[in-house]
């Protein structure tokens, strides 16, 4: 039998709470809890002494504790906000196990020896890591790391030899403490047997033990014995991958300095490929002889090569040294090429002041060099690679945020269904509500639920006003709110709720696929689906149709979509009930501009209803500008959504047609109207 | 010798031969001098970025010519005019750039056919706008340029633009006022239609565009479209292409025949 070795353990209480509080800014002095599937998982010492305790419903903990802050859980935030505190040990003891976030485990032997005692050891681990961090730790030390742990729980060092006699008279729930195992059961039964403490289970024979309840009460055994199955397993630090040189004399020109970065991308590629590792974001970091700091990281969505960082090296200073010079001499003109830069960058009246004196360059991100595959079609294409290295280009005189693509995501408004990126940034977003960080609901469900909203007071809204303006032609929004109310039923089975089965839908082995009711007829197009009021009409004449368009007039109770293993679509967008059908506006001004409606009279036209106008607009002021005359409108379309969010995207939108040609999407809320987009 | 064979034959053969041997006189010329001298531009191949079907009718190169720069002077209806033209270049592989112009409407981009994904903006430029286009027009395929006048850019500059844009074989796209633009593409009596006093919604827009610069008559081309028709795309409205202030072209049916097709589809 092996000797188990003397561990160290070093637990932070509560680090999920710690974590949390310390990414959303939780002072220490509130009472805080992580909350996962409504049960409290962790909570802070304020919040035990309030009677908050783990496994608690979160209505009873907020009962006892009402000003409790209620947090996420988040284990990669738990992991990143640990690091610091792995590092702070490690200035003092290497070979660091980090067992979760929150506890540590190292071979105490080193430490041990070299602070001179167990006790001296603890403390100064405990200073350094409450100096580096701010965050409280306790240490224990035993034999083994299971004991080291629960020493470290109650703060204590159990002397060598001692650890059975400490693990006895603990509770066997002591083995269910990991949050990563759940031994439950195993607690249970032996709880049910009588075997109440860890001592009662160590004094079991082994092999009765294996044969009545299994491996995993062996492992818990042999650690109620005080045997630990395994030592620390040492942590490597991160190895030192950057590369710096220092330029003596300081380089103000771009040629000299890309020459400098060419030797160092190579080395950088070296060490890299020496680890067999590949960089996907590159920090660029150079000092100026003023001794100001540049630094600026590059995000590639696949690994640089010794030629794309020596280019980005490049780039990355012309711009820096670019500037710099276009600073000090005020040039008016424009810079236009690379070649007219260098001269400028070259040009003998500027000194030192912008210089380059040092030059680093930072592997953030590596990524294993075999683990990136490349795509067995689609490979970069020369075209593909020629505009890459323009918006590489223009991302360096600009900055990395200055050059994006759009990608389409959902919404309702033309400016909500487009999302951003930066180029070479990943374009594969998952889909969220927009403006909606946080909060359980899946997006599928919450457009179902606005749905309902939307169908139904859009649907019911026409009829009920069709006389109050008189021969305004309320017959509006029929086709809006149809498409609203029709889609309800469209979500839902999107969703995968169980939807009515319309009585004579598709014969059910069909191969073909309905697309419901409610898509957009461009969604059906785009995804080759026929749709499902299509396939009605046609199952009944049963005539397969080769080629359905999709009409959405009739309000029809969709099928549920079936999977079929024929199409090669990617999964559906959902169908945002409400949104505009198209055209939709090629200008959306990033803002919205404030404009004024006013009728034949002069007054205002304001909202009575969600739904209802004052009057018929007849004249429109976009911005204070010149009146244009109103040729014709529709609406108002009530727009229900996010009224659960404080400043929800509420109100009503009209479109309006002006006698130049150019209509206009406006959107009435709090009390005046807003241009969201100008159809140009 | 070319010379020869032409009025050798033209003695006696009908002017439907002899217009055949010219053609093909000048075919062998054309292939000759290819041959001998390869062309400067990358893409010597595609020199034509391709348009939607009736606005190919209207551009004298049947697209966007490679190396050119076109204007589309700031009326209603040139983005969407602006939009029209991305399409099918992006559909087929073009990368497009647009410098200047965060106001975009992506959306009616996807609409109107534009591939998002080779689309690249560049929404504020500031005063980097002149070298922010030069860098664009090292490696786009069609780069649109607005608020050139609000950034200062001037007639130098545009000159520059234009000569980077021959020498890459890319197409400047310039929205607002252009000097020197070889085509200039203006949109008139623009007209929405499918909204009524309180009923109905935008469908879509029958327009005019009129075309001026090089390759067209004095009097300019007109072609009557639907921009955008329903759904967003591009499409011949049922008027015809003229051109001068007099002569009807003919690009009938199919211009007549489109809009009925799309009404139905909408």
């Amino acid at each position: 039998m092996s000797v188990s070795t003397r561990v160290l353990a070093l637990w932070s209480p509560d680090w999920p709470v710690t974590a949390a509080a310390l990414a959303a800014h939780v002072p220490s002095h509130r009472p805080a809890a992580v909350i996962v599937a409504n049960r409290v998982l962790a909570c802070s010492a304020v919040a035990r002494s309030h009677g908050v305790r783990r496994g608690l419903r979160r209505r009873e903990a907020q009962a006892r504790c009402p000003e409790l802050v209620v947090l996420d859980r988040d284990r990669d935030r738990d992991a990143r906000a640990f690091e610091p505190v792995v590092a702070a040990i490690e200035e003092l003891a290497p070979g660091v196990e980090i067992v979760r976030p929150g506890l540590v485990a190292l071979a105490a032997q080193g430490p041990v020896g070299w602070f001179g005692g167990e006790q001296a050891a603890a403390e100064k681990l405990v200073d350094q890591v409450a100096a580096r961090t701010s965050v409280e730790c306790q240490v224990g030390v035993a034999d083994g790391l299971f004991a080291a742990v629960l020493a470290a729980r109650r703060g204590l060092a159990v002397a060598p030899g001692d650890t059975p006699a400490f693990l006895a008279p603990l509770g066997v729930e002591e083995l269910d403490r990991e949050p990563d195992v759940d031994r439950s059961e195993l607690v249970g039964l032996l709880r049910r047997l009588g075997l109440r403490s860890l001592g009662a289970l160590a004094a079991l024979d082994p092999e009765d033990v294996a044969s009545r309840f299994g491996a995993d009460a062996v492992l818990c055994h042999r650690l109620a014995r005080g045997l630990d199955p395994r030592p620390p397993v040492r942590r490597r630090p991160s190895e030192e991958l950057a590369v710096e040189i220092e330029l003596d004399p300081p380089v103000d020109r771009v040629d000299a300095a890309a020459f400098a970065a060419r030797g160092l991308a190579e080395r950088l590629h070296r060490t890299l490929a020496g680890h067999g590792l590949s960089c996907t974001r590159l920090g660029v970091a150079a000092r100026t002889v003023e001794g100001e700091e540049l630094h600026r990281i590059w995000r590639c969505a696949e690994p640089l090569t010794p030629a794309g960082t020596v280019d980005r090296v490049r780039w990355q200073l012309d711009a820096w040294l670019t500037r710099s010079a276009r600073s000090r001499s005020r040039m008016a003109s424009a810079q236009l090429t690379s070649a007219e830069a260098d001269e400028r960058a070259s040009s003998p009246a500027e000194g030192g002041p912008g210089a380059v004196s040092r030059l680093r360059l930072v592997p953030e991100e590596t990524v294993t060099a075999g683990a990136l595959q490349l795509g067995l079609w689609g490979d970069v294409g020369e075209a593909d690679e020629r505009a890459g290295r323009a918006l590489v280009r223009v991302q360096a005189l600009l900055g990395p945020e200055s050059v994006v693509t759009a990608v389409l995501v959902g919404g309702r408004d033309p400016a909500e269904q487009v999302r951003l990126v930066p180029w070479g940034d990943d374009r594969k977003l998952e889909l969220a509500v927009p403006g909606e960080e946080s909060g359980p609901v899946a997006p599928s469900a919450v457009g179902a639920g606005e749905a309902g909203c939307a169908g139904s007071s859009g649907g019911v809204a026409p009829a009920g006003n069709a006389g109050s303006v008189g021969g305004a032609g309320l017959a509006r929004g029929a086709d809006l709110a149809g498409r609203a109310a029709s889609s309800v039923g469209g979500v839902g089975s999107v969703a995968g709720a169980p939807g009515a089965v319309a009585g004579g839908s598709a014969e059910p082995g069909s191969l073909r696929s309905a697309a419901p009711a409610g898509w957009p007829e461009d969604v059906v197009r785009r995804t080759g689906r026929v749709s499902a009021a299509d396939v009605d009409t046609h199952a009944n004449e049963s005539v397969p149709s080769t080629k359905g368009r999709s009409t959405n007039r009739r309000r029809r109770v969709p099928t549920p979509r079936r999977s079929t293993g024929r199409t090669a679509v990617r999964e559906p967008p959902p169908s945002w009930p409400g949104r505009l059908p198209a055209p939709s506006p090629a200008t959306v001004p990033p803002q919205p501009l404030p404009a004024e409606l006013v009728d034949v009279t002069g007054s205002p036209v304001r909202l009575t209803a969600p739904d209802l106008l004052s009057a018929p607009p007849h004249q429109v002021m976009v911005d204070g500008g010149r009146p244009r005359a109103v040729q014709g409108w529709a609406g108002p379309w009530p727009l229900h959504q996010r009224w659960w969010a404080p400043g929800g995207a509420e109100g009503s939108r009209l479109q309006v047609a002006m006698d130049d040609g150019v209509a206009l999407l406006l959107l009435a809320r709090s009390g005046r109207w807003w241009v969201t987009g100008i159809y140009d | 010798m070319g010379e020869a064979a032409v009025t050798g034959v033209a003695a006696g053969a009908d002017p439907a031969s002899r217009l055949e041997l010219a053609r093909g006189l000048l075919r062998r010329m054309e292939d000759r001098s290819a041959a001998v001298r390869p062309v400067a531009t990358p893409e010597a191949d595609g020199r034509v970025l391709p348009v939607a079907e009736p606005l190919a009718r209207l551009l004298p190169a049947g697209g966007l010519r490679r190396g050119s720069a076109v204007a589309l002077p700031a009326v209603p209806g040139a983005t969407s005019l602006l939009l029209a033209l991305l399409a099918e270049a992006s559909a087929g592989g073009a990368w497009v750039g647009v410098v200047g112009r965060p106001e975009l409407g992506l959306l009616a981009a996807a609409e109107a056919g534009v591939r998002l994904e080779r689309l690249a903006l560049v929404p504020h430029p500031g005063t980097d706008l002149m070298a922010v286009t030069v860098a664009l027009l090292d490696g786009m395929d069609v780069v649109a340029v607005s608020g050139a006048d609000r950034a200062g850019v001037r007639a130098a500059d545009r000159q520059r633009l234009a000569a980077r844009a021959r020498q890459r074989g890319a197409v400047l796209l310039a929205l607002g006022p252009w000097p020197g633009a070889d085509v200039e593409l203006h949109c008139v009596d623009a007209q929405w239609q499918g909204l009524g006093a309180g009923a109905g919604r935008l469908r879509s827009r029958r327009v005019r565009v009129q075309l001026k610069g090089r390759g067209a008559a004095p009097g300019g081309r007109t072609a009557g479209l639907l921009l955008p028709a329903p759904g967003g795309a591009v499409a011949g409205a049922a008027g015809s292409v003229t051109t001068g202030r007099s002569g009807v072209a003919d690009v009938g049916r199919l211009g007549e025949d489109r809009p009925a097709v799309r009404a139905a589809a909408g």
